[in-house]
């Protein structure tokens, strides 16, 4: 066969796009029809939704207190530490952009552009100072220094996940509270913390340290060891009995009855465990899918070559595992993330309850909660689909040579 | 092949039995093996063949007699059947690569952790492995790239790489294209010229023929019969061994 032509060995072209309305939009008149009606009927809804965003919603309330929704009742003369720990977030975060490619990313523009946007708010606010703005574009700056240099010099992932754990751990119980009996880091209590950040500090808190608890609990549920394997099942059948919001209130009163009179638990500390525990028995059960779905010929092989028990759970069962559950394990992250607004109910004033005291503060305001609301959503929605985003490349990066 | 005069017994096995439950899977299996000599273990589906070899590195365990492999006695002391499972590689019917991993890392992954050599010394014999089953250029592939027949010379390769003295096969070509299986077992044939106690549960009768130095014929959990492949194709005792023999060997 030396005759096949051009035309056989080559896939078809795609058709132009006049071609391809013709044939799936107008290719008989009552397809012509209900594609004029559909476009009639969008145009509508589109235009109504514009005309009420830009004409006719009163965007006061949020626009008056955007400090507030940010950070709630933080001491205003403070606020350098907050921008301290932003900016050093933000250049870990280019730097991890950098390092890590795609995985970060979506995580880094979306904080750069919500930033960015902030900065470049088109009109004046009372709240957002020439000196705030001009600080937040450095924050952005500072995303693409940091991306620059991990281009520039070879960054080792274990160097910077290490930069990332004391970052945390001095933010948080450092720089954000502050010292007891400092001058110079006055202490904060987290009872002025309010807004995304607590919101923020809850969710990423909570993230990181109910996945290795979570992984630990699903190794144990399927231990042979009767003692670690009881306690696993108990822990997680408990805890995935009861709602979330059950379990906040007995950590509050719980802590309160046994702790020693007089000594103070952080209610931010509290709520923080709570969620811990809560998602972390969701993440034993998610995990256990995955390591269920490992081939025992796999384990064997591993078994075979000398590995020990410890070695084949983490060199083999687990990066397997754990690549299976990712669609999963993401959305458990996104629901705890939505779930933080829960500790509304300890007192807390995350990013929703610092919506509902914005309403109640004045009866103006009563009649703007719909605005309100829906820029929360807003938020909730962009770190959310941010999650679900960086999850599929995530798996598309791991996917390599599965097939 | 070495002469079986030479007398060293690296595998023992004194009346080993195993049960599944009730099912009794082998009952009372005797058998030593010297230091270089290549055994062919072969017999009908059931027949304990898989479950017998499986029980030489304790991926099974077994119940009652004893088993010594290379002077370590296997019993419930996990550092003994550590011990034992280092010297011993073993090749799956289902290949059992690491799917996550590269040819490189699958073969390497052991002697780094459990060896704990230092990188490049591993990947250095990973390199020379894969030259020896003739696929060097697949080293920085997934296993989900490669033929099947490409798949279990890897997983040969990764067996060898932690320099086990005894090599169990089980079944390695009985999933394997007719095509691919001529390529693993031409490397399986140069491993035993080359001086490798194996131990290989196969029906690859012209295996047995060119290498085996003696073959075992399992029926039901006992060995029926054994000896050298010229006693087993010319003169098998049993009625059991001719008739299996001539099922296998008349397509």
């Amino acid at each position: 066969m030396t005759t096949l032509s051009e035309e056989i060995v080559r896939p078809p072209e795609p058709p132009g796009l006049l071609r391809w309305m013709r044939e799936n939009l107008f290719n008989s008149w009552f397809n012509a029809l209900l594609t004029v009606f559909s476009l009639a009927l969008i145009y509508a809804f589109l235009s109504l939704i514009i005309r009420w965003v830009f004409f006719q919603a009163d965007w006061r309330p949020v626009a008056e207190f955007p400090l507030l929704f940010m950070v709630g009742q933080y001491p205003r003369n403070l606020l350098w530490r907050v921008a301290l720990s932003l900016g050093v977030v933000s250049f870990l975060m280019g730097v991890s952009w950098g390092a890590w490619g795609k995985l970060i990313q979506s995580f880094a523009i979306t904080m750069g552009a919500m930033m960015a946007a902030v900065a470049l708010i088109p009109f004046p606010i009372r709240d957002l100072s020439i000196g705030l703005r001009g600080f937040m574009l450095t924050a952005v700056a500072l995303i693409f220094a940091g991306f620059y240099i991990a281009r520039r010099w070879r960054v080792v992932g274990k160097w910077l996940l290490l930069a990332w754990t004391i970052t945390s751990v001095l933010v948080v119980l450092v720089i954000l509270p502050g010292l007891e009996n400092s001058t110079f880091l006055t202490h904060v209590p987290t009872t002025l913390w309010g807004g995304l950040l607590v919101t923020v500090i809850l969710a990423v808190g909570g993230i990181v340290l109910s996945f290795p608890i979570g992984v630990l609990l699903a190794l144990g549920r399927r231990s042979s060891l009767p003692v670690v394997k009881g306690f696993s099942i108990v822990f997680i059948e408990v805890i995935r009995g009861v709602p979330l919001i059950t379990i906040l209130f007995m950590f509050s009163l719980i802590l309160q009855v046994f702790l020693p009179v007089g000594s103070r638990f952080d209610r931010l500390l509290r709520a923080l465990i709570g969620i811990t525990i809560f998602s972390a028995a969701y993440m034993a059960e998610n995990v256990r899918g995955g390591l269920q779905a490992i081939p025992l010929g796999q384990i064997e092989a591993a078994k075979a070559l000398g590995m020990n028990g410890f070695q084949i759970n983490l060199f083999i069962v687990l990066p397997q595992a754990l690549r299976m559950v990712i669609p999963t394990i993401v959305g458990q992250f996104i629901s705890l993330f939505k779930d933080t607004t829960l500790v509304i109910i300890l007192g807390i004033n995350e990013l929703l309850g610092i919506g509902r005291a914005v309403i109640q503060a004045s009866p103006e305001y009563v009649r703007l909660q719909l605005e309100v609301y829906l820029f929360i959503a807003l938020i909730f929605w962009v770190f959310s689909y941010a999650m679900s985003y960086s999850s599929q490349q995530l798996e598309r990066a791991l996917g390599v040579g599965e097939r | 092949m070495n002469d079986a005069s030479t007398e060293q017994p690296i595998i023992i096995c004194e009346d080993v039995h195993k049960w599944f439950g009730h099912f009794h899977a082998l009952r009372g299996i005797n058998m030593t093996v010297n230091k270089g000599e290549v055994i062919v273990i072969f017999g009908p589906s059931g027949s304990g063949k898989s479950t017998f070899i499986r029980t030489l590195n304790r991926l099974e365990e077994h119940q009652r007699g004893r088993i010594i492999v290379d002077g370590t006695e296997l019993t419930h002391d996990v550092r003994n059947i550590e011990k034992v499972r280092m010297e011993t590689g073993m090749v799956f019917q289902q290949f059992n690569l690491f799917p996550h991993l590269t040819v490189m890392q699958n073969i390497t992954l052991a002697p780094i952790r459990v060896r704990k050599w230092p990188v490049a010394k591993a990947e250095e014999v990973a390199m020379q492995l894969l030259e020896r089953v003739g696929i060097p250029e697949q080293a920085h592939k997934y296993p989900g790239q490669l033929s099947g027949g490409q798949q279990q010379r890897v997983a040969i390769a990764r067996a060898l790489a932690m320099q086990p003295k005894i090599m169990l096969f089980d079944e390695p070509t009985s999933a394997l294209d007719p095509e691919m299986i001529k390529e693993v077992l031409d490397v399986m044939i140069e491993l035993a010229r080359s001086g490798m106690t194996m131990l290989v549960v196969t029906h690859e009768m012209g295996f047995a023929k060119s290498v085996a130095d003696r073959m075992y014929f399992f029926d039901e959990g006992v060995v029926v019969e054994s000896g050298t492949p010229d006693e087993i194709f010319t003169k098998p005792q049993h009625d059991r061994t001719k008739l299996f023999l001539s099922q296998i060997l008349t397509h």
